[in-house]
């Protein structure tokens, strides 16, 4: 007979206000094989532990279950508790009682019943439990990091300075990010490429960071210590190897009218180009879509029609022919941090929730601009050198409207979700519109001023006290352009009064958003992500940098809207988890894994076909004369993931999985 | 404790049918999809008892007879999104016995309706929610699921 201990949770208040925990410890207690039961305020806690260990070296207990929260919230905490009193962790298991019950039904009578009912599953699975043993799996102490925006360059840094290697992978031909197109940051009004581009370069000459620029990751396989990544090297059509930077290149190149995608469109681009004057690597690359070469070889034209860029290269580093090429790197652990892109109304309008906002002529009207754009036109090495002129007509604006939450907290036309950064960067935009055009009037619609954070409240006070920007509590319904303005229809709700304003200018603050092609890389990785395409993490609290696949790890803007502070915390964070990992000599593993019993197995390789990880392998079965019998299934334990469904295929019943056998699972079933 | 809880449903049934529903869920979508629906406090009906596996992909189509023959009255079957399962492929694997085994339910005399096949995500607190009301609603309108009960008690 089974000698099972039950521990039921009340979790404060969260499971007993709906569930009666006593009632539910003492029906359980009744129940064969169960030795011992009890309920109490909080499992989880120093004294709640001391119960279960008390209880299982009292009782000499060979079973636990206990009833509290969700199994991916405490199983561990509770597995160690068991473990330190003597039992193999894997002889103990969760109900959850609170997410799947307290939390979600208001009938105390039925959450009491539900609650029983789970709990008891739970102990008759617990019953058919084995002890089991972790897999030990060497380490591979490199690390991966996707995108080398602010966040990235910070995660690659701290893990390369903390003694282990990094691969670094922008998909961009530079590293920097979003932050290297803004002017100046909130709340210090520091430069940013001045704080950046130090960095950017630290990651170039650190001996232990391999940069892959203008690359992007084409497959992901293994697993936490062990995965293989294969990167996919974009075509620069220039020799890296061989160019020195010196940008002859792209002063010869014909084509030159290119809308720039760091200048946001406004500045233009040669069609060989770095990005940007501190791009790293300052090695250009060249659009192939813009260049007349390529365009040429398309057409079909015999003649090359044009090759200025080669001729002008003393080093013969533009190379025509050069192809996509892949490189395989082998890492421990995986850090996203893909960053953001902004919602560009207008212009991307694939998804029905994002067709709103025509109405504010983004697109249609040159001086209807969005953030970046802004952050363009006051940057020092912007298209205008830093004066804000307006897209249209190069004029200096007198009058700029900027609207915020375009797309945030608007569930009908955007995304319901706030952006964060916004009201902090419109703060910023009115005040260095303030300090170079002094006589300039800045107006700001607004939903609600969100500025919490360190020293963020008296920045967003400066804008409106120093540099007297009029703040309307209100938002804009249309905008149209007459004559040499743009009229700007909104309302002041505070006042109850219509506004409308003639500005020359108008900035949108948009939303942010997840870069195109996460979900597609989420999936590469086994990572999860929410409808928004936001990555998300393994617990919101207590494991904000994890995601739920172990070895992958999430920071900066590619997790929710974040800002600058943020994302580097983040990165940070991120690192401490990576270079935490590594320090250990070997990597535990859950053993919840397949096995099969060769004395079942047929040799009939279902298992192998339906096997995502090449797990199963052939073992041969031979006699005491080492004649053949038969051929049969092995799973290698340090590839296994444990999904099972080799298990669910297996004809002969051959195959187990760990921690989910067919005999745990039917006495889950049968107790209902 | 089991008379507890057949007294209550038999209670219950005298007002209105409460249909008891197991869910095979699969650890990294549904399961947390449905620990969100907690945390957001998201109220459901109470009918639904889950089960946890790792994978859509270990569900052995017996299991969903087994839990008809244990007295479910219906049965949901949910995970990872095509393209999303953390197991690369689990999901698709449990799609293909999924559309064979439903002409399996029909041999065994169990009206297909009582069985529902959903994706719920990690971030799909409210499809949880969802599918939990509307497959509860359902199996409200079917009845209870007593052929193989009658069955055994002709034996009798």
């Amino acid at each position: 007979m089974a000698r099972i201990g039950v521990f039921v949770c009340h979790c404060g208040e969260n499971i007993g206000r709906t569930v009666d925990c006593a009632r539910v410890a003492q029906a359980l207690g009744e129940l064969p094989g169960v030795a011992h039961a009890a309920d109490y305020k909080y499992m989880c806690s120093d004294p709640g532990q001391a119960l279960v260990k008390q209880a299982i070296v009292e009782k000499k207990l060979d079973g636990v279950v206990v009833a509290a929260c969700s199994p991916h919230m405490h199983e561990k905490t509770f597995r160690r508790t068991v473990s330190s009193a003597g039992l193999n962790p894997f002889l103990c298991e969760m109900a959850n009682i609170r997410e799947h019950c307290s939390w979600i039904h208001e009938d105390c009578e039925a959450a009491t019943v539900k609650a029983t009912d789970l709990a008891r599953f739970m102990i008759e699975k617990v019953k058919h439990n084995v002890p089991l043993q972790p897999i030990r799996i060497p380490i591979t102490r490199r690390a991966l990091v996707i995108g080398a925006g602010i966040s990235g360059i910070q995660a690659a840094l701290d893990i390369a300075d903390g003694g282990r290697d990094v691969v670094l992978v922008e998909k961009e031909p530079s590293i920097g990010g979003h932050m290297s197109q803004l002017s100046e940051t909130f709340p210090t009004l520091d430069c940013s490429q001045c704080i950046l581009t130090p960095r950017m370069v630290e990651v170039y000459q650190h001996p232990r960071i391999k940069l892959y620029s203008y690359s992007e990751v084409d497959a992901v396989e293994g697993y936490i210590g062990s995965f293989t990544v294969r990167i996919r090297r974009k075509a620069r059509s220039v020799d890296e190897s061989k160019c020195n930077g010196c940008g002859e290149c792209q002063k010869v190149c014909p084509n030159r009218k290119i809308p720039s995608e760091f200048d946001v469109g406004l500045g233009k681009r040669s069609a060989i180009y770095v990005p940007f004057p501190q791009a790293v690597p300052n090695i250009p690359v060249i659009d192939r879509e813009n260049c007349a070469l390529y365009k040429g070889r398309a057409r079909g034209a015999k003649k090359q029609a044009c090759g200025r860029c080669a001729e002008a290269c003393g080093r013969q580093a533009i190379d025509y022919d050069q192809q996509d090429s892949f490189v395989t790197e082998k890492v421990g652990a995986i850090i996203v941090a893909t960053g953001y892109q902004l919602y560009s109304i207008g212009k991307q309008q694939e998804a029905e929730n994002l067709k709103g906002y025509g109405e504010y002529g983004y697109g249609r009207i040159p001086d209807v601009i969005d953030g970046l754009q802004f952050e363009r036109l006051a940057s020092a090495s912007g298209p205008t050198s830093g004066k804000i002129l307006r897209p249209s007509d190069g004029k200096e604006p007198k009058t700029i409207a900027f609207l915020q939450c375009i797309g945030s907290r608007d569930p009908a036309k955007g995304m319901e979700y706030c952006s964060k950064i916004c009201c902090m960067y419109v703060a910023k935009h009115t005040m260095l519109y303030h300090h170079k055009v002094h006589d300039g009037k800045a107006v700001v619609f607004y939903m609600d001023i969100r500025a919490a954070g360190k020293g963020y409240d008296e920045f967003a006070r400066r804008a409106i006290e120093e540099s007297h920007a009029l703040y309307l509590r209100g938002r804009v319904s249309k905008m149209y352009r007459e004559g040499d303005v743009i009229k700007v229809f909104g309302v002041d709700t505070l006042s109850g009064e219509p506004v409308v304003i003639d500005a020359d200018m108008v900035v949108l603050a948009t939303a942010m958003r997840p870069q195109p092609g996460i979900e597609a890389l989420a999936q590469k990785l086994s990572i999860s992500y929410d409808g928004h395409g936001f990555i998300n993490e393994a617990h919101p609290k207590l494991r904000p940098v994890e995601t739920n696949t172990a070895g992958v790890f999430v920071a900066g803007a590619c997790q929710s809207p974040r800002d600058i502070p943020d994302s580097v915390a983040m990165a940070s964070a991120t690192a401490s988890k990576v270079l935490g990992l590594f320090s250990a000599e070997e990597l535990e593993r859950e053993p919840l894994v397949a096995h099969i019993d060769p004395a079942l197995c047929v040799g009939c390789f279902h298992c192998e076909r339906v096997c995502a990880y090449g797990a199963i392998e052939h073992k041969e079965i031979r006699d005491k004369n080492d004649n053949l019998i038969k051929i049969v299934a092995e799973v290698n334990s340090g590839v296994c993931q444990g999904c099972g469904t080799c298990q669910a295929t297996c004809p002969s019943k051959a195959d187990e999985l760990e921690g989910f056998t067919d005999q745990q699972i039917y006495a889950e079933i049968n107790a209902f | 404790m089991s008379s507890t809880t057949t007294s209550t449903i038999t209670a219950k049934a005298a007002q209105g049918f409460e249909p008891r529903i197991m869910a095979f869920v699969c650890n990294w979508c549904t399961y947390t999809g449905a620990d969100l629906a907690g945390t957001s406090r998201l109220h459901m009906a109470h009918n639904v008892r889950i089960v946890r596996l790792p994978c859509t992909g270990r569900i052995d189509p017996l299991f969903i007879i087994k839990a008809f023959e244990r007295g479910a009255d219906g049965v949901i079957v949910s995970g990872c999104h095509p393209a999303d399962c953390h197991y690369s492929v689990g999901n698709y694997h449990a799609r293909r016995r999924f559309a064979i085994g439903r002409g399996l339910l029909k041999f065994f005399g169990i009206d297909e309706r009582r069985l529902t096949f959903s994706w719920v995500s990690a971030s799909e607190g409210k499809k949880w929610a969802d599918v939990v009301n509307e497959t509860t609603a359902r199996i409200q309108g079917l009845g209870a699921f007593d052929a193989f009960r009658n069955l055994t008690e002709d034996w009798k």
